[in-house]
């Protein structure tokens, strides 16, 4: 299984701070599409993405246990 | 533990001292605070929210990158989260160096890294609404999922 978890606006459209799901095989990519559907999150295009606190590119394919972030831009500082 | 995430108040010379060395002619400071007015909008107050450990690694990365940039430099970073009032500190950056110029340029680059790749997210509470910012306009693109290498500007 894999945890997502979610931030910031897309935590509001989502409506969950995480959920488990199994992505493992997957792209990035492929998730951000499947995420887009299930929870009816709008913007994940514009957002980045993390596999183990670590940016990763959207051609990254995720592993069992993989927990994956979704990132809008960020407004720190 | 010179970057950290603080749910309550900074005090910010606790940061300054993190970057104490006898090698430094230089320590600068800048401390980001809570602006009321933003293009017309009367700001009542924010929420700061962070993707913590992994803003304390990218803050972690910030220091490292200054380190390589900056000969002999020291950095100290600390970002709060939570309900921030109007003129309260949100983030302080101190950085000591031998020469006074490479202190400026280097804590000028940790504010502008944090702005790009730490996942910390500001709410604004205006008293008509409120929105996430750093979304809405959608003026920053990310079309390869991630942040694009790109060299520091001034």
């Amino acid at each position: 299984m894999n945890k997502l978890l979610f931030f910031a606006h897309l935590r509001d459209e989502a409506g969950h701070e995480s959920v488990e799901i199994d992505a493992a095989g997957k792209t990035v990519a492929e998730l951000k599409q499947m995420v887009a559907e299930k929870y009816g999150v709008q913007k994940l295009d514009s957002s980045m993405t993390a596999i183990n606190e670590e940016f990763s590119s959207n051609e990254e394919v995720i592993k069992e246990g993989d927990t994956i972030a979704f990132i809008p831009p960020v407004s720190g500082g | 533990m010179n970057f950290e995430i603080a749910k309550d108040p900074i005090n910010v010379q606790a940061v300054i001292d993190k970057v104490i060395q006898r090698e430094a002619g230089a320590i600068t400071t800048f401390i980001g605070t809570v602006r009321e007015w933003t293009k017309g909008k009367k700001t009542v107050y924010l929420v700061y929210e962070a993707y913590e450990p992994m803003a304390v690694k990218k803050l972690e990365q910030i220091g490292t990158e200054i380190q390589e940039r900056w000969s002999g430099a020291q950095v100290a970073i600390t970002h709060r989260v939570g309900k921030l009032d109007i003129t309260d500190i949100a983030v302080v950056i101190a950085v000591s160096t031998p020469h006074r110029n490479d202190a400026y340029e280097a804590n000028r680059y940790a504010i502008e890294r944090i702005k790009e790749i730490v996942p910390i997210w500001k709410k604004e509470h205006w008293e008509d609404g409120e929105e996430w910012i750093g979304n809405q306009l959608e003026t920053v693109p990310y079309p390869t999922g991630k942040p694009e290498e790109k060299d520091f500007h001034e």
